[in-house]
């Protein structure tokens, strides 16, 4: 499967945006997301499923998360 | 000239189920209801089941022989409503005017906001675009002058496409048409047309309205007035909640009904949901109207009376069974039922009271009963509280109308 399923750390902001701030990898690593790209509303055809999607920098490679209503996932 | 979209999620359930599902994209995909309770239908194909010919409606072993190897999946209605829900959060982004038709199509009239997003076509694309990124759906749009040529528009072109039906040049699109396409020409005043020779839309429109109400009656006019593009129905604002005329539920078991008590069983909990129902609405009914289908798919419904307006699931269930005995005589087990209550009027109106009976304050009795009941079930969940004839055959009586169904057909005509 293409999708996998994520602890995230998410920052709330008073405008009520999440941000998310790092990552829990399958292993237990965390990464810290160094840069959100893009932010917005979007299908994952790839993974399957809908939310808000996040662009996101993370030690310098290119990686795609979602929230589908506080379940987050992240495309392979 | 109003400018109205019909927006049409295509092949809605399967759809939805292919993108969270994507390695079933390129198989032949089927929404089909449980045939282990005799529900096996096809509700929704994807395009790849549709091109081997499986239809919407036809029974699961008809859709496997012509798709041997179709994946059948079964409905999530929780997940199809959120996607409405999403889907109709972007329409409001052009318009407030949006009228839901069902779970998949919505009316919208963008006549006011063509001065902020540009004419009816680029408010379609723009939709369309929308969708596709944000839902992973496609939808197809049909953009006219009209409710009905707007729907019909909607139709023509499937999938992801839009479709133009401008008041200049309507005939040329719309007039060569097989009859059949028009809103509300179903399967019998099609026979009709056809008999008069009507078999496009551009003859029914062109034929004098006398001789069509002669033969159908007002749908004559009506029907007239559709293929003229003379149809001024107003797309309604969500919340201009039309008056309730009947409220019913009905249901196909997952046996035959072989006799008045097991009818009684299945009367009884689609009474309480009636019921229930009213209650919601402050409504109550003066009448109860039964359906009844046998195994050869035969159908007939009667009505009656009650004595005085009700809430009451005992009163209608009563009535429901009188109606049975009195009209049914079990030359055939029956397939489907359904109970509806008529003769709506407020809870709180005047009614007639009886001279001889005291029969006022048993009812008062019960009618606090019956909101202690709804109150424990609304805290506790439905099945907290069951009548104890719920247990004699769980088969028969494990549903729950009220809240399993929540999806209501519904009419043009509000």
């Amino acid at each position: 499967m293409p999708r996998i399923n994520l602890t995230v750390n998410v920052r709330h902001e008073i405008s009520g945006n999440a941000i998310p701030t790092s990552i829990v990898w399958e292993d237990g690593r965390v990464f810290e997301i160094d840069k959100i790209l893009d932010m917005r509303k979007a299908a994952s055809l790839k993974a399957g499923g809908l939310g808000i999607r996040y662009i996101c920098r993370i030690c310098g490679k290119t990686v795609v998360l979602f929230n589908d209503d506080g379940l987050w996932f992240m495309e392979r | 000239m109003r400018t109205i979209l019909h927006v049409d999620l295509n092949n809605f359930y399967a759809s939805v189920e292919c993108l969270y599902r994507p390695e079933l994209r390129n198989l032949p995909v089927a929404v089909a209801g449980d045939p282990e309770n005799r529900h096996g239908i096809i509700l929704a194909k994807n395009m790849i089941a549709k091109k081997l010919g499986v239809k919407t409606g036809e029974a699961l072993w008809e859709a496997k022989l012509k798709a041997p190897g179709l994946v059948t999946m079964s409905p999530d209605f929780a997940k199809y409503l959120r996607f409405s829900r999403l889907a109709r959060k972007i329409y409001y982004d052009y318009t407030d005017q949006v009228e839901p038709f069902g779970i998949d199509e919505c009316w919208l009239d963008v006549t006011g906001s063509m001065h902020i997003f540009g004419d009816g076509k680029t408010i379609a694309d723009a939709i369309r675009q929308r969708v596709k990124e944000e839902l992973g759906v496609s939808v197809s749009i049909g953009v006219s002058f009209n409710k009905i040529f707007a729907k019909l528009g909607s139709d023509m072109k499937k999938p992801d496409a839009t479709t133009l039906i401008p008041y200049e040049g309507f005939k040329e699109i719309v007039w060569p048409l097989p009859v059949e396409d028009l809103l509300y020409v179903g399967k019998s005043t099609s026979k009709k047309l056809h008999n008069f020779g009507l078999t496009t839309i551009g003859r029914l429109a062109q034929v004098d309205v006398n001789v069509l109400t002669n033969n159908l009656g007002k749908w004559g006019e009506v029907l007239w007035l559709f293929a003229n593009g003379l149809d001024t129905a107003p797309v309604r604002k969500i919340d201009e909640h039309t008056a309730v005329k009947s409220i019913g539920n009905g249901t196909t078991c997952p046996r035959d009904l072989v006799n008045n008590e097991d009818v009684r069983l299945v009367f009884t909990v689609l009474a309480e949901s009636v019921a229930a129902r009213l209650r919601d609405y402050g409504l109550k009914c003066t009448g109860v109207q039964i359906y009844l289908r046998d195994n050869l798919l035969y159908s007939c419904t009667r009505q009656g009376q009650l004595k005085s307006p009700s809430y009451l699931s005992t009163e209608i269930i009563a009535k429901a069974v009188e109606l049975l005995a009195a009209n049914y005589s079990w030359q055939r087990p029956l397939r489907s039922i359904g109970v509806r209550a008529i003769g709506l009027v407020t809870e709180k109106g005047n009614i007639q009271l009886s001279l001889f009976d005291n029969i006022d304050e048993e009812r008062e009795r019960q009618e606090s009963l019956v909101h202690t009941i709804d109150s424990i079930r609304s805290r506790f969940g439905h099945g907290s509280l069951l009548r104890a004839s719920c247990l004699l055959d769980s088969r028969l009586t494990a549903f729950n109308p009220k809240e399993d169904h929540v999806i209501h057909p519904v009419s043009f005509f509000k």
